[in-house]
């Protein structure tokens, strides 16, 4: 807590709410944000759950999903956080080349579930069943696709942060950083296995 | 290229609307005139639109809410004009579109660029003083939420003059809000606004909620903060709760306008009444939103000006929890008709009826305080009083609401629009003009004008009577909200005294706008050279006033609830310390005002569909952003010969007062 921290450090004492105290204070702040999204999410779900019987004589989920067409995204996102997870152990021991490594994994691995996702969207809305066709299918595009955009920024934020690694080196505020984004994946990794269970596999029970 | 757009948008045949272009073009740039021939460009941007500083923004909060109170206000008195003549068979002079998008433009107004600014302009201003901290926990943030409120009021002005505004009610109900039935681009200019200024709710919430739990002076552990501090950690998290999802809720409605999907629609299997339960999950915490720091603000007055500490403190700070977490249970009484069944009826209807306890509780602790106390009779005090007359009348008829029973007969009608102005203006607005004139010396160093604040307050408590006493009636006559003209005859004659109450408001608005001229001209008169004009309690009165940016020189260390009031008694007030530190401060930025710019240039884009445009000004969003990143000079170190410098004025100014501590206090110190 600051007040120990401040109490500690007779130098700084009086002035110094920065430094090694930001970092905790920013991750803080992160969380809270991050959970600030998850009830975006929350409504979203509720949302699916109160139209997903909405399927208004257009076609059901068992209809249209491909089970282990998503089966393959929900490794590949499943196993992007497991490399991410590496790159921040990479991270905290301080060496670089490893922890770019990782992460240019992570990047890729993000890419082709995002790359993925938007060609079954696209197939979907070739074959006519749109996001305009019933309540169930506004649900279900909206839902899977603000995940899909969340992990798309997630990218772009990776993006950012490899150059920055190899720009600053693992400095304070990069680790501060990465572990908001890691963070952020992780919690993407959850929701998805929520979407995952009820908006996919619920179908095929 | 301009997709929707052209220039049949610009209402040219509409007279009102135009001669309101005229007179605020004119009066915008005398504005911007005044500051070209004054040269106060670069002092604006330097010390105000690049401020990080929390006081700064938390002004500006408040200079942003007493403006659109004006445009808020013209919409009401036009409202109450227009049914004062349209009875029997008079069609009054606004036409029903118009008047439609009135009565929205109002309630959008004042909830989301009125109450809600003034809520965080005062929490922006109070809280990091009370709490003993230099600054929020993250400024950039908070120069960025700002700037978004901002974009979200410029969208609807601009929508008065270009185009046309959502024409459906406050909330936008649909099937109503969607493509279908208001194909105009009102309802999308709705969306936009309240999009980007959620976005800097949400983003404000979770800035101050962080403020208050990592950031308070060493010592200070959360039964020794001061009870506005208390009122402002609950709103925060309520905003945070709630803010997305009026977010994720807007965001559906969108996707039904712009993508064609069916959420909310009456076709393809949508459902408007989800809808309703969403924006309710988020509008009834929202109105808890607004005025729990009033009534932290209301505790702060009554404590300071019957000089004694709060009665029942502990019992205030379960008071506040409690109602925020039942202000979670509670959304469905907005809509007992739908049809839920009795069962989930007198749920609803009893949790709302149980939100009344820890209200009253504290408004027997706020009469407690004042009993037996030397009560100073100073215009805070009157707004107070004045509260707690008006939000008793205002829960009671809230009450009644509650009861499913009575909601079949009322709801809808003016008896609902009576009570919830009886608990806005009751609360929130006399609420944020009490705290205004409490804290307007930590500011700018300097009191403000009693005299035109007492009429202020005067006008405003019989005005509110005056207009919303007869919808009460009204409402019992079975007259419904929102009616453009009506021919019952009987209901004339109350509708006029209502009218005439608004006109008694609006003489308090002026009060209230002379008061701020008069005491910026007699600013020398009336200059607080303690720090503590009030005799106040609470840390933030410890400081200087107007309080140095960095708010305190040495952070204080807290011993007790009450800390300045401690420190006077115990004779520790006003110590010089033996040195200072250098003083760590975040750098003033421009980033959130560009990034705010083109935000406003991407709602334009996206109400009017124009597609590149949207495009360009997300990516010069991101671009502004990621730049910001790789900016490492965000803060610097004032050095402590130059915080010994603004200090040893202080004591200067100070010596020059014979008594610093009122004498009723050294008594104290002697026994």
């Amino acid at each position: 807590m600051s007040s120990t921290t401040l109490s500690m450090t007779p130098d700084h004492a009086t002035h110094d709410h920065a430094s090694h105290d930001a970092s905790s204070t920013t991750k803080l702040g992160f969380w809270v944000y991050v959970m600030s999204d998850c009830l975006i999410f929350a409504v979203l779900f509720a949302t699916f759950g109160v139209l997903a019987g909405n399927t208004a004589n257009g076609p059901a989920g068992h209809d249209i999903f491909s089970l282990p067409y998503v089966a393959t995204e929900t490794m590949l996102l499943l196993l992007s956080s497991f490399t991410f997870g590496a790159g921040m152990l990479s991270a905290r021991s301080g060496r670089r080349a490893p922890v770019l490594g990782w992460l240019i994994v992570t990047l890729l691995l993000g890419a082709t579930f995002v790359g993925m996702e938007i060609h079954e969207f696209a197939a979907l809305i070739h074959d006519g069943t749109g996001p305009d066709v019933s309540a169930f299918l506004s649900a279900y595009f909206t839902l899977v696709g603000t995940h899909g955009l969340h992990v798309s920024l997630g990218i772009l934020w990776l993006g950012v942060m490899l150059h920055q690694i190899y720009h600053y080196g693992l400095d304070e505020v990069v680790m501060r950083r990465l572990s908001c984004l890691s963070l952020f994946w992780h919690f993407l990794d959850l929701v998805w296995i929520c979407v995952f269970t009820f908006v996919y596999l619920r179908e095929f029970v | 290229m301009f997709g929707k757009l052209s220039l049949d948008a610009i209402p040219f045949n509409e007279p009102i609307i135009m001669g309101t272009l005229l007179v605020v073009s004119i009066l915008a740039a005398a504005l911007l005139g005044a500051i070209t021939y004054f040269r106060q460009w670069g002092y604006l941007w330097r010390e105000w639109l690049t401020s990080v500083d929390h006081k700064r923004i938390g002004t500006m909060y408040i200079i942003l809410a007493l403006v659109m109170l004006l445009r808020g206000f013209s919409d009401a008195i036009m409202m109450r004009a227009q049914q004062a003549i349209a009875a029997s068979g008079n069609a009054g002079y606004l036409p029903p579109h118009h008047y439609d998008q009135i009565f929205t433009a109002h309630g959008v107004i004042m909830i989301f660029f009125v109450a809600t600014p003034l809520i965080l302009g005062l929490m922006n201003v109070v809280v990091p003083l009370q709490i003993g901290a230099r600054d929020v926990a993250f400024p950039f943030l908070n120069q960025l939420s700002f700037w978004l409120s901002v974009v979200g009021a410029v969208l609807v002005m601009l929508s008065m003059f270009v185009g046309d505004f959502a024409a459906t009610g406050w909330v936008a109900y649909p099937p109503l809000s969607e493509l279908g039935y208001s194909p105009t681009v009102g309802v999308d200019y709705y969306i936009w606004s309240l999009q980007v200024s959620g976005l800097g709710t949400l983003l404000t919430g979770i800035n101050l909620l962080v403020t208050i739990l990592r950031m308070r002076a060493p010592g200070m552990n959360l039964m020794k903060m001061p009870v506005f501090t208390w009122t402002a950690l609950i709103t925060n998290v309520l905003i945070i709760a709630v803010f997305p999802v009026l977010t994720a809720t807007l965001a559906l409605l969108t996707a039904d306008r712009y993508l064609g999907m069916h959420f909310f629609t009456n076709e393809a299997g949508g459902n408007a009444m989800m809808y309703i339960n969403l924006i309710w999950v988020w509008g009834h915490p929202e109105v808890y939103i607004l005025i729990l720091p009033c009534f932290g603000a209301f505790s702060e007055i009554i404590a300071t000006f019957s000089g004694k500490p709060l009665f029942g403190y502990k019992s205030m700070v379960y008071a506040t929890a409690s109602i925020g977490i039942l202000s979670f249970f509670v959304w469905l009484h907005h809509f007992f008709t739908m049809g839920s069944g009795a069962n989930v009826n007198a749920f609803f209807g009893i949790m709302t009826s149980i939100i009344s306890i820890p209200t009253g509780v504290k408004l027997f602790n706020w009469l407690f305080t004042m009993f037996r106390g030397r009560v100073r009779y100073h215009q805070s005090t009157l707004w107070t009083i004045g509260f707690m007359c008006t939000f008793a009348i205002g829960g009671m008829t809230g009450v009644l609401l509650a009861v499913p029973g009575a909601d079949f007969v009322l709801h809808n009608s003016l008896f609902l629009v009576a009570h919830f102005h009886n608990v806005i203006i009751g609360g929130v607005v006399f609420g944020s003009l009490a705290a205004i004139s409490f804290w307007f010396p930590k500011v700018f160093g300097f009191t403000l004008h009693e005299g035109w604040g007492k009429a202020s307050f005067w006008c405003w408590l019989i005005g509110f009577y005056l207009a919303f006493m007869p919808l009460y009636i009204l409402g019992f006559d079975g007259m419904t909200r929102r009616m453009n003209h009506y021919d019952n005859p009987d209901w004339h004659p109350w509708l006029v005294v209502a009218f005439v109450g608004a006109v008694v408001i609006f003489m308090g608005i002026l009060s209230t706008l002379i008061m701020f001229f008069v005491s910026v001209r007699q600013r020398h008169e009336n200059r607080d050279l303690t720090g503590d004009p009030w005799n106040a309690r609470s840390l933030e009165w410890a400081t200087s006033s107007p309080a140095p940016f960095y708010n305190f020189a040495v952070i204080p260390t807290i011993t007790s609830l009450e800390q300045h009031w401690e420190n006077k008694v115990t004779g520790h007030a006003y110590e010089k310390p033996d040195h200072y530190e250098p003083i760590h401060m975040p750098r003033n930025t421009g980033d959130g005002f560009i990034i705010a710019a083109f935000s406003l240039g991407l709602s334009f884009a996206l109400v009017w569909h124009i597609w590149a445009l949207a495009l360009v000004s997300l990516a010069a969003i991101l671009v502004t952003f990621v730049a910001r990143t790789y900016n490492r000079n965000t803060d610097y170190y004032v050095p402590a010969s130059e915080v010994a410098r603004i200090e040893n004025e202080r004591f200067a100014r100070l010596a020059t007062i014979t008594q610093v501590v009122p004498p009723s206090l050294r008594q104290h110190e002697a026994a």
